[in-house]
């Protein structure tokens, strides 16, 4: 059904009036960053902040990828250098490293975790007919993290799964 | 208008297992001619039932009104209170436990024990009062009990009259201000009376309209008054209403009609279920069932709990919030115009406010403490229920109930109490011949304790029983495998052995306990809400199981230790001392492994650095600060660079957004907003026994490679 059409029924009166909206969309709205000369996306709905970096709290034996954990408002949050995890890029800490703070349903709890980006882009619209399959040539990024690839102009941001991201494996036994 | 009456249930289940609870406790101290306790009872299971119309919890109003109805004639005297009518009411208050618990969680629940308490109910009920049969046959329908009940009292005493009223208002009346309650309760003055509230003319949801009346009323009247006397308690409403009053002969077929037509409204309301007019029904007094949707209690379960608080505690919290915002305008007031003249002022107000923080802490930590009262409540009916199993008899004695213990660890500390509890009366307390034999009263006792003892609460579960035969627990460790022949042991490893894993000295297993499967996961969970367990015991004179447990687990105080860049918290608690090292003291043995003596004692030496991976100032143990701490019996020096401050500290999860990481209890934030974690003290031995272990492992393989 044509989305104009339907968003005229909506009753909606005043300055909210949907009347010449271009904002409704079938799709999703992703947050995309950049990890070296990657692009790449998550679910907006997941993002809850975005920060500059701090330096965390070390965590014991934890994999080289956990930088530590942080203090966000009272609530104790790891953070994630995604550079590391998914070895892309440098790991470089500057004033203008990003962490976006991601939180997603495990079960019944929501995590909240942080990510550590080179940067910042875009919000991205994608329609559910414009995310395709991510070819398994594969680089070093497994197949369970990606939920897809979109082509924006002549770019390609890949969609990350954010609760396959927040998985951490379990801790290795000390050695 | 309509009220979302599902927002009340947590409400309601939670006031449920209080009344559960009370009916529990109160049927096991009952005895005869005790009308104060059987009120309170009989109270507890009519807001139980009433609570559950309300919700329309129907299966759980139809079973509580046979209890309420057999504790009625407990109430009014017209039965005795036997022990096998306890057992049943006992067993019945079970029943309601499982009903309301299987509305909590949304799950099903046992019909059958159901079906089969409630039978047992009614032949109770018909048992010793025939006339009240009918009841028992309609027994689901609660409106009808006192109509029924008068029904079928045949007997008319002299100079009394039935009057059948039948009251059939306009929907406007309420708007002139009369109230049909006020017409009822009057009408109630004049004798004994049975009223049926009609629902048929209820209209839908749509169409209802909250100011109008839509029920009219039949009204059984057994008194001695005439007609006009009845006729007058109507007079303000005669024009609004139409009234039929009749002298009513044929008292048994009306009586059924009755019957059959509050079937009808009943099933009715049950279909009209989404109507409003609940609150109106109730308000006539009547108890009809009448509700809400079944739909609307399906929401979410509930997981949020809560704590009632004692006033006081709110008040004091309440004051000292009212302290700090003096404290902190005196401190802004001050920062205004600042200079070095008033520093000494500044610093008076900082530790003011230092005071203020301390107290608010306290005070809002005393909110969350409950009395152990609410974990020792369930003992008296386990004890009940446990001597009649195992025909023992046994006496509970429960003191420092009073003594208040934080929420999350109450919640935790249940099962294994009850574990110990158990065990008292199953392997503790000894068959009664035996008891007799050895010269000790016929009846075993239990006791059980709580205090405070430094900063921790300690629960003592004591028995008079048999004690624990030590010879026993060797031999079965040395048949088990579990220690060398030659080895000595000393009383309390000894004991200790009773929380290995499938250890038991139970000869016969019982279903009470004596598997053996318990005792370990006891002492586990009781470690892991950092507590500890100290059993003491002579044989043939009973035992004592001490259960140590910290107030609470939100705070903590901590050593604030530094080993490289990061800050690590030491619970004050496992800390024995703190020293620099002297380099005389310095042993190594056994290939590289590190004591430190510290007076007669060997102490390992754990430098944090190896075992977190972490670069560290100081890595050589020669002069260097050893933080002694304790766990499970076992004494390690913590290797650290600095000793820091010692300060409270509010334990964080690191679990909510991370995972459990090893040596590391929890986080917490510091006073300048960042993150320290919280040492672990037995998980840190277990690591550190572990990197040893895989050392050792990695040397033998590399000692046969060269064979």
């Amino acid at each position: 059904m044509d989305i104009q059409t339907l968003a005229n029924e909506i009753p909606v009166q005043g300055e909210y009036a949907l009347e010449g909206i271009d904002f409704i969309s079938t799709g999703e709205q992703y947050l995309t960053f950049s990890l070296g000369q990657e692009q790449y996306a998550v679910n907006i709905l997941s993002v809850e902040e975005i920060r500059s970096w701090e330096q965390p709290t070390h965590i014991p034996n934890a994999p080289k990828f956990v930088k530590g954990v942080i203090n966000m408002r009272g609530i104790i949050v790891p953070i994630i250098d995604l550079r590391l995890k998914f070895g892309i890029g440098d790991a470089k800490y500057s004033k203008t490293t990003v962490v976006v703070v991601l939180t997603a349903q495990h079960m019944t709890k929501s995590r909240t975790m942080g990510f550590v980006v080179d940067a910042v882009s875009d919000v991205l619209n994608a329609e559910q007919d414009d995310i395709k399959a991510a070819p398994a040539f594969g680089g070093n990024l497994a197949q369970h993290y990606i939920e897809g690839i979109v082509n924006v102009d002549e770019n390609v941001v890949t969609l990350l799964n954010v609760n396959a991201l927040q998985v951490i494996a379990k801790q290795k036994a000390n050695s | 208008m309509s009220i979302d009456l599902s927002q009340f249930i947590p409400t309601f289940l939670e006031e449920s297992f209080e009344g559960i609870e009370l009916m529990e406790a109160s049927l096991l101290t009952l005895e005869q001619g005790d009308a104060e306790t059987i009120n309170a009872i009989f109270r507890a299971a009519h807001s139980v039932k009433g609570g559950a119309g309300t919700f329309g919890f129907n299966h759980v109003t139809e079973f509580t009104h046979l209890v309420e109805t057999l504790l009625d004639e407990m109430r009014d005297g017209r039965r005795d209170i036997s022990q096998k009518d306890i057992e049943i009411l006992l067993n019945a208050v079970d029943c309601m436990r499982i009903l309301i618990e299987a509305i909590r969680d949304e799950s099903t629940y046992d019909e059958s024990k159901i079906a089969a308490t409630s039978k047992l109910l009614a032949a109770t009920l018909n048992d010793r009062s025939p006339s009240d049969e009918r009841i028992d046959e309609d027994i689901h329908e609660s409106s009808i009990e006192n109509l029924s009940e008068e029904a079928a009292t045949t007997d008319l005493e002299p100079g009394l009259q039935r009057w059948s009223i039948s009251f059939i208002p306009e929907h406007h009346l309420v708007q002139t201000g009369n109230d049909p309650l006020l017409l009822l309760n009057a009408l109630r003055e004049l004798g004994e009376m049975s009223v049926l509230a009609n629902c048929n003319s209820i209209p839908s949801l749509t169409e209802f309209d909250g100011t109008e009346l839509y029920i009219s009323w039949n009204i059984i009247l057994l008194t001695a008054v005439g007609k006009e006397d009845i006729a007058e308690v109507f007079e303000w409403v005669e024009d609004d209403c139409q009234l039929i009053i009749s002298k009513d002969e044929q008292i048994d077929k009306q009586s059924l009609e009755i019957t059959e037509m509050t079937n009808n409204v009943l099933s009715e309301s049950v279909k009209e279920a989404e109507s409003p007019a609940s609150k109106i029904v109730e308000n006539t007094g009547a108890e009809n069932p009448k509700v809400a949707s079944h739909a609307q209690a399906h929401k979410p379960k509930v997981e949020s709990s809560s704590i009632r608080v004692g006033v006081d505690k709110v008040d004091s919290l309440i004051n000292l919030v009212g302290e700090l915002v003096i404290t902190q305008s005196m401190l802004s007031e001050l920062g205004n115009d600042f200079d070095t003249s008033k520093v000494e002022r500044l610093n008076a107000g900082l530790e003011q406010l230092l005071q203020n923080t301390k107290e608010l802490q306290e005070s809002v930590m005393r909110i969350r403490m409950l009395p152990i009262s609410f974990a020792f409540n369930r003992f008296p009916r386990l004890i009940h229920d446990l001597s009649k199993k195992m025909d023992k008899e046994i006496e509970l004695l429960i003191s420092g109930e009073q003594t208040e213990l934080d929420k999350s660890v109450m919640e935790q500390i249940g099962d294994p109490l009850v574990h110990l509890v158990r065990n008292a009366v199953d392997h503790g307390i000894e068959a009664t011949d035996v008891r007799v034999a050895n010269g000790k009263p016929e009846k075993g006792t239990v006791s059980l304790d709580a205090y405070h003892q430094g900063g921790s609460i300690v629960i003592e579960i004591k028995d008079d029983g048999g004690g624990i035969d030590r010879e026993a627990v060797l031999a079965k460790a040395k048949e088990r495998g579990l220690i060398d022949e030659s080895s000595s042991l000393n009383d309390a490893q000894v004991y200790d052995l009773l929380f290995e894993p499938g250890f038991s000295t139970a000869k016969e297993v019982s279903d009470i306990s004596g598997r053996g499967v318990g005792m370990d996961v006891v002492k586990r969970n009781i470690q892991s809400l950092g507590g500890r367990i100290q059993i003491e015991s002579e044989l043939g004179l009973g035992s004592t199981f001490k259960v140590f447990l910290p107030l609470t687990l939100a705070i903590l105080d901590g050593q604030l230790i530094k080993v490289g860049r990061e800050v690590y918290i030491i619970p004050l608690i496992t800390i024995v001392e703190s020293l620099q090292t002297q380099e005389s003291l310095i042993n190594r043995t056994s290939g590289g492994m590190v004591l430190y003596r510290l007076r007669e004692d060997n102490v390992p030496v754990i430098p944090i650095y190896k075992l977190f991976n972490i670069p560290a100032e100081n890595k050589e143990i020669k002069n260097s600060l050893l933080v002694v701490v304790e766990a499970d019996g076992q004494k390690v020096g913590l290797m650290v660079d600095d000793l820091l401050a010692q300060q409270q500290v509010v334990v964080k999860s690191l679990n909510d957004n991370y995972q459990q990481v090893e040596g590391i209890s929890g986080a917490t934030i510091l006073g300048d907003g960042s993150v320290a974690m919280i040492l672990d003290v037995p998980s840190m031995i277990t690591m550190a026994l572990k990197v040893a272990k895989t050392q050792q492992e990695t040397h033998i393989m590399t000692e046969e490679a060269m064979h």
